[in-house]
């Protein structure tokens, strides 16, 4: 079964790629990549219900694969964020269609794999698979500033590569092989020596540069901003997340055992990137930029939660995952939307923007609040678990967390001031609303972050009733 | 199998490592990076890894240096003058290099000496193929993610070497 | 540990030590793509150490290719990126760090 969420993308990319470019239109090649997406979201969804707490392995073909809820969970929100970007990809049209299709395609395959692997080697492969990918992606349209933020990520990753590599050599070296069981019994047999904990800093550092924390958070803003739409939505929704927070969630709780020098380590840069992330957001003109960097601000939150190593923690960081996922995207939804409408990203000559994009309008004020963490919102849940996970930890570090809530708020405020109220300027007076399949997504994305909302406390008594927390 | 052979290869590898990042003419900093996987590749070979090394020479000093040169055809020609500005400047930055490498050696081998036992038997070369057979039986998953890689490379190959067509598509 | 180790563990930092000098202080992207690959090199010889140590040196050879084929593909992206700048801004392949805005 884990195979199949593999499979179905790659078996995609070959019926794409299968007759001449006559037979295949875009418009077949769209919904081919969408009834992959939707397929998997299906799959995952049926996997999250069958799993429980335990996990499902593959036995046959390939032994090393498993999923269990996280993973489910996972699955659920790259599926439904590629599907978003496809249908974002519609409206935001530039040429080589063809490409991003497949890429994307073959990104959401390998972040599958990614989700599902359990050895820490193939964690590297399939990072490295989903950098490369989405390198690609970056630059699709090859211009000049897309160019130039691919190449920073590229840098920037290939020295997190290098940091994570040498922490698997590390781990290899104490536990002889690299499998997550193996690697976590000698975790446990031998605590604190000195090439176990140089293995943990080494790994985390290069981790964090991949999440975008600060201090190695610089790539982010140049990445996020200069990508084309329909990447922006895949990137900031889910690539960064899967293969930066994912992969610290999974190693940090099965590999690493809850070691507590990392989690100080986490606790502090996770407290740090919410700060800083909050604060220079407030001063973007650039919309997306500043997305960017209330991104890096939220990861910090889900970081915090996993810092604290407990149980609620955990979900309040996995629930935040998915919110982030599904409220960030819509964001970046609006913001292509915007960009389409008006061509230009810069706030300060936007204006008025309500009348003009209702639908547009609408859904990022949802967005916003669910981002600040307002009830009923889904986003009020998962920052509420987190801030009481952290409070059992350390109350003067959940007074920041909630502090950097009512920044969150602000930055949002303003934007929604300049962008959406506020007199029309040149660029904004003839703007329609932007293009069926663009609503559509901003729709979906919208009843996500309500529904969640609102159904989240069943889900809590859920998990309390099989045990999880 | 002698040890001072393999100190002696590996500062041959540093060395040519220094040499190819201070060298200012590209080319040259391309061959000495091949002369670095050349002495790379030796070294695991002597270590007991033949198919690796066989991977490190045909990959990467052959092909990453082809690769190298032909991106390296796209320099601007600076003049004379330029030239020489550039070329003090950057002797300046990397002189502070190999002084640094030394001081770096000799501290951390005084942090590792109290650590050093004894010398471990070195394998003989040419440990047997068929451990490799049976090991890509466990490493199966990396496969499939190399397969994914690399159609994202062809694909990335396609996006970025294309020249730009008239939209034609 | 034993001498041999030690001496690939220093060897190891030299090497990470040049690439990061490198690429901290280049100004040409070519270079900076030839400072990740002696940072590669640096983890291959890594690799190769830890397999002797542990005696699996199957299982090490095994990564070393691995990690070469990813390396390979992902340089012939980052070159195609290169190709990609040098064609938006002329014949200039160098960029200044931190922040290459064009």
């Amino acid at each position: 079964m884990p195979l199949l969420m593999i499979g179905i993308p790659l078996l995609a990319v070959i019926l794409l790629n299968l007759g001449p470019r006559r037979w295949i239109s875009k418009q077949t090649a769209l919904y081919t990549a969408l009834a992959a997406t939707a397929l998997q979201m299906a799959l995952a969804a049926y996997m999250c219900f069958t799993v429980g707490i335990g996990s499902v392995s593959s036995i046959r073909f390939v032994e090393k694969l498993s999923v269990d809820l996280f993973s489910a969970v996972t699955l659920f929100t790259i599926g439904l964020v590629a599907m978003i970007s496809l249908l974002v990809s519609r409206d935001a049209s530039e040429g080589s269609r063809f490409s991003f299709f497949n890429l994307l395609l073959l990104i959401v395959a390998g972040m599958n794999g990614l989700v599902m692997v359990t050895d820490v080697f193939s964690l590297y492969v399939f990072m490295e698979t989903v950098s490369a990918a989405s390198f690609v992606l970056i630059a699709i349209n090859k211009r000049g500033q897309e160019l130039a933020g691919a190449f920073k990520y590229y840098m920037l990753s290939a020295v997190a590569t290098v940091l994570m590599l040498t922490a698997i050599c590390f781990l290899f070296l104490c536990a002889g092989s690299t499998g997550f069981a193996e690697v976590a019994a000698c975790v446990s047999a031998k605590g604190n020596s000195p090439t176990l904990i140089a293995a943990f800093l080494l790994f985390t550092s290069g981790l964090m540069i991949k999440c975008g924390m600060v201090p190695f958070h610089t790539w982010v803003p140049d990445a996020y901003s200069n990508a084309p739409a329909p990447v922006s939505v895949l990137l900031g929704g889910i690539v960064t997340k899967v293969s930066g927070v994912y992969v610290l969630m999974r190693v940090y709780r099965d590999v690493f055992l809850n070691n507590a020098a990392v989690g100080n380590v986490l606790f502090a840069l996770g407290i740090v990137s919410i700060l800083v992330g909050a604060l220079v957001a407030i001063g973007q003109d650039d919309f997306k930029r500043m997305l960017a960097y209330s991104s890096i601000s939220q990861l910090g939150y889900i970081v915090l939660g996993v810092a604290t190593g407990s149980p609620l923690g955990f979900v309040g960081a996995l629930f935040h995952f998915f919110n982030h996922a599904t409220f960030k995207s819509l964001l970046f939804v609006d913001a292509a939307a915007i960009e389409t409408q008006t061509g230009t990203r810069s706030m300060s000559h936007m204006g008025g923007l309500a009348k003009r994009m209702p639908y547009t309008g609408v859904s990022s004020i949802i967005a916003f609040l669910s981002t600040a963490g307002i009830p009923p919102l889904s986003g009020f849940w998962s920052k509420l678990l987190i801030v009481i996970a952290v409070w059992r930890v350390s109350p003067a570090l959940a007074m920041v967390a909630l502090a950097a809530s009512i920044l969150t708020l602000a930055y949002f405020l303003v934007m929604q001031r300049k962008v959406f109220f506020g007199k029309p300027t040149e660029e904004t007076r003839e703007v329609r609303e932007a293009g069926g399949n663009t609503v559509l997504a901003q729709v979906i994305l919208s009843a996500v972050n309500i529904l969640a909302g609102l159904a989240f406390p069943l889900l809590l008594f859920y998990l309390q009733g099989i045990g999880a927390l | 199998m002698n040890l001072t052979i393999l100190v002696i290869l590996l500062i041959g590898l540093v060395a040519s490592a220094v040499v190819c990042v201070a060298l200012s003419d590209l080319l040259k900093a391309a061959i000495a990076l091949a002369i670095t996987s050349a002495i790379l590749s030796i070294i695991m070979f002597l270590m007991g890894a033949p198919l690796a090394a066989v991977f490190e020479l045909s990959v990467c000093a052959g092909m990453i240096t082809v690769v190298f040169i032909s991106a390296c055809s796209m320099s601007r020609i600076y003049t004379r003058k330029e030239h020489e500005q550039r070329q003090k400047a950057r002797n300046r930055r990397f002189l502070l290099l190999p002084a640094l490498l030394v001081a770096l050696a000799v501290v951390v081998f005084l942090v590792l000496s109290p650590h050093i036992t004894g010398v471990s038997p070195i394998p003989s070369g040419g440990s047997g193929s068929g451990v490799q057979a049976a090991l890509w039986g466990s490493r199966q998953v990396d496969l499939i993610g190399q397969i994914i890689l690399i159609l994202t490379g062809v694909y990335g190959v396609i996006v970025f070497f294309k020249e730009k067509e008239a939209d034609g598509k | 540990m034993s001498l041999l180790f030690a001496l690939f563990l220093i060897g190891v930092i030299l090497l990470f030590a040049i690439g990061i000098y490198s690429l901290l202080v280049t100004t040409n992207l070519i270079r900076v793509l030839v400072s990740i690959e002696v940072l590669t090199k640096g983890v291959t010889l890594m690799l190769i150490a830890v397999g002797y140590a542990t005696g699996q040196m199957a299982q090490a050879e095994a990564y070393v290719i691995t990690i070469i084929v990813i390396e390979v593909i992902l340089l012939a992206i980052a070159t195609g990126i290169v190709l990609g700048l040098y064609r938006e801004s002329g014949d200039i392949l160098t960029h200044d760090i931190p922040t290459p805005k064009e």
